[in-house]
């Protein structure tokens, strides 16, 4: 549970130092009035949407670094085999990489007001993203014809289910994304999408940075 | 900025216009909150009639013959995964979170309301599923809510077909619903609270739930990663957890799984599942008592800082409910010192509401009988999980009842009562009427005392080494007569309790048409929830103008003053001038 344990403690180690600063040297028995922000708002200076997404990534980054401690335990056992990867999973990596590049634009153009811009980057990252889904697809195909069956070996097992949990959350990604594209169709103001194109962004950033750990981990044992 | 907008968005909450819409479909917190509590006490019934079943085996073998062994099984299993997760960790999160949340840091909802309303469907959902189990072929899983493989899968246990099937869907929805819950808990408590509430003058009750639900959002991925991977060896044949099982000369197709990862996985959720009923039962109790006490908690501070200690420490204590599977001595003794470790800020908080009660002007009255109820309840859990966090003495304890004794008093009876404190406490808010008194306080004796008759003769059968998970113990040389006698008088006891139960709900259903009318505040009490404009609070809860905020949770019986408590809202005074030390 190492790897489990490190990512966890690096999360509540960040919630534990931020909570206990914000209370240190706080006497709320002897202050009176108002104090505090001027405004409603919380201790963050951003939107609820975007605490909320990065809440969901401590969530994500628990449940991988939890498959990934399970596949370090389960790999000590004396049956596992070790397969070689499909070699199409480097040309998703590099489709994944464009899609996290291009929504980068995407957000950059949102922030300047860019509409045009902003439309095609999102259409062009959305290309990328699919381009990966369908590669991710061919690799289980192709891993699958090799021999490499899902209850043959737990290596085998472990393939399939991480790279099936990581698209299962870029399918809700693309959900999102398919969200936006069409909002930006019927409405004339691009900043009304602006937060969504920017949570987008990180949640794409934060899937590649999943799977680039995924994919090491795959391509190391 | 966007964020004021929300915190203060009276105008653009969508107010529904049909019936339907205002109490079935509603995105309003206080609606879904009181959704979430009858979802749960609904449940809950049902692990109580399954405990009811098992406690008629046991005290009276044979005389009234209601289950099968593999029926027993099912009702072990079911009544435990329903008691923690499906009714505990959703009334105290998903009821209480969002009943009080929103009101305690003054907010007109939570910060995503339609996200929060599917949270509550998707939790209806998994329990529909689990009670599906029941009945399909084969009954509900009989792995023991700890659902160890390779017993819980394997051909001939109790409902290792579609039984545990259903166990782990239900509980991966479940999963689903406690993080969309569980996001709205954390943004609303972080980012639309009101002007003048800072994180230091939150209410104990809103830190605990909080706490607890960074634990759930974190701890129940685990849980989740387990089912994934146990339904894939149920159902498409790998072997993550089964290793080659042989059964009659026959060799099953797994190959070299290993059961100890899925109980680390499992416990690496259990343990702060442990934590996420216990943190808003600490909250809860620690307003109870000095509401009821008319005294400020005593080191509010602390409290504070005890509730994120225990949080940080609950991730790895976990294996310590593994000492019999075999490890590393040396984790073994790494293990034990953290639970030691862990008891150190919860001994600290216990001695701080014994502290509050010190002195103060105690008011017996319902919700404070329950919360006092339980500082004893909790003390006596506690101190035998000390026994069982070592290694040396848990070995011989495992899987006896002085197991089950142990964590029934600590997360069975204590956040009943807290649940129960809570209850009698705002349900005048949330109704506009009082529970009624008389019956609360037999509610009250009957359990608490009731309680006591259950679980601590337990503690003795399980040192005699009585073990747990039987479904009949005949008439075995090694445990004396004495043994049969306390089953038999722990049944009579445990009936009497359930049957008190009913007339908790008799209560709750008979005073929202009879009780006496509620003031708005009928405790006299400080925090924002009580200063409402309307009781019941209406959509959106305050009015045009939201509170503002002025001090901290727990100005009681402040030197000076008019009256024993200041409201968080009122502007400070000549009057109220001695609030300030």
């Amino acid at each position: 549970m190492t790897a489990t344990l490190i990512v966890l403690a690096v999360i509540m180690g960040g919630v534990v130092f931020w909570l206990i600063r914000q209370t240190l040297n706080v006497q709320p028995w002897a202050e009176e009035g108002p104090i505090g922000q001027d405004h409603a708002s919380g201790p963050f200076s951003v939107q609820p949407a975007k605490v909320g997404l990065i809440v969901f990534l401590a969530v994500a980054a628990s449940l991988f670094s939890l498959f990934v401690s399970a596949y370090f335990q389960r790999m000590e056992f004396g049956d596992w085999k070790i397969a070689p990867e499909p070699f199409v999973l480097w040309i998703n990596t590099a489709f994944l990489i464009l899609a996290s590049v291009f929504y980068q634009l995407a957000r950059n153009a949102v922030i300047k007001n860019q509409t045009a811009q902003v439309k095609s980057n999102l259409l062009i990252a959305g290309f990328f993203t699919f381009a990966f889904m369908g590669g991710q697809l061919w690799a289980w195909q192709e891993f699958h014809n090799s021999g490499y069956v899902l209850s043959g070996n737990p290596a085998n097992a472990f393939f399939y289910v991480l790279t099936a949990v990581h698209a299962a959350h870029i399918l809700g990604g693309l959900w999102v994304w398919s969200r936006t594209l069409f909002k930006l169709q019927s409405i004339v103001e691009t900043r009304k999408v602006r937060t969504s194109v920017e949570l987008c962004a990180i949640y794409w950033h934060f899937l590649l940075l999943i799977w680039l750990v995924l994919f090491a981990l795959l391509l190391s044992t | 900025m966007a964020h004021v907008a929300l915190a203060d968005k009276g105008q653009e909450l969508a107010h529904p216009k049909t019936w339907i819409g205002a109490y079935v479909w509603s995105q309003d917190h206080k609606v879904i909150g009181i959704q979430y509590i009858i979802t749960a006490t609904l449940v809950g019934l049902v692990a109580l009639a399954l405990s009811a079943m098992m406690r008629l085996q046991l005290g009276f073998p044979g005389v009234f013959d209601l289950i099968q062994p593999n029926e027993y099984y099912s009702a072990v299993t079911m009544h435990g995964m329903i008691m923690v997760v499906f009714m505990l960790t959703a009334f105290f999160l998903g009821g209480f979170g969002n009943l009080l949340i929103p009101l305690m840091c003054g907010a007109r909802d939570m910060a995503f309301p339609y996200m929060n309303m599917l949270s509550f469907w998707v939790y209806l959902a998994s329990v529909i599923v689990l009670c599906a189990s029941f009945f399909v072929p084969g009954g509900a899983t009989g792995a023991g809510w700890t659902l160890y493989p390779p017993q819980a899968i394997t051909e001939g246990s109790a409902g290792s077909g579609m039984g545990i099937i259903l166990m782990l869907v239900s509980l991966a929805l479940f999963i689903v619903a406690f993080t969309m819950g569980g996001l709205n808990y954390i943004t609303t408590a972080f980012q639309a609270r009101t002007r003048g509430m800072t994180l230091m003058r939150m209410p104990l009750s809103v830190w605990g739930i909080v706490m607890a639900t960074i634990l759930g959002l974190l701890a129940f991925p685990a849980l989740l990663v387990a089912a994934i991977m146990m339904l894939l060896d149920a159902l498409l044949g790998t072997s993550f957890f089964m290793p080659a099982i042989s059964d009659l000369g026959e060799v099953s197709s797994t190959t070299g799984g290993t059961p100890i990862l899925f109980q680390h996985l499992f416990w690496f959720f259990g343990h702060p599942e442990v934590y996420i009923v216990a943190l808003p039962m600490f909250g809860i109790a620690s307003d109870l008592i000095s509401t009821h006490a008319r005294k400020n908690i005593f080191g509010y501070r602390m409290m504070v800082w005890a509730i994120i200690a225990i949080g940080g420490l609950s991730f790895i204590v976990w294996a310590h409910h593994m000492y019999v599977s075999g490890m590393n001595p040396y984790f073994g003794f790494f293990f034990a010192t953290t639970t030691l470790i862990i008891a150190v800020p919860t001994a600290l908080k216990v001695y701080n509401w014994v502290l509050t009660l010190w002195q103060g002007n105690i008011h017996l009255n319902v919700p404070m009988l329950f919360a006092i109820g339980f500082i004893f309840t909790f003390i006596h859990g506690g101190i035998t999980g000390l026994f069982l966090g070592n290694v040396a003495v848990d070995v011989p304890l495992s899987d006896t009842y002085f197991v089950i004794g142990h964590f029934h008093m600590v997360m069975g009876v204590s956040p009943f009562l807290i649940v129960f404190g809570g209850m009698y406490h705002w349900y005048p808010k949330f109704t506009g009427r009082m529970l009624n008194d008389t019956m609360g306080k037999i509610h009250f004796w009957v359990t608490f005392l009731g309680t006591y008759a259950i679980y601590l003769p337990m503690h003795y059968i399980g040192i005699l080494g009585v073990p747990r998970r039987y479904f009949a113990y005949g008439s075995l040389d090694s445990f004396p007569d004495s043994v049969h006698v306390i089953n038999t008088s722990i049944t009579i006891a445990a009936l009497i309790v359930g049957t008190a139960q009913l007339l908790f709900i008799y209560n709750l259903v008979w005073s929202l048409f009879k009780g006496e009318k509620a003031s708005s505040n009928p405790w006299r009490a400080t925090t924002l929830e009580w200063q409402t404009p309307d009781t019941p609070p209406k959509h959106g809860n305050w009015g045009p103008e939201l509170p503002v905020v002025h001090r901290w949770a727990y100005s009681y019986s402040v030197p000076g003053a008019r009256e024993d408590f200041i409201p968080q809202t009122e502007e400070p005074s000549e009057n109220t001038k001695g609030d300030v030390h």
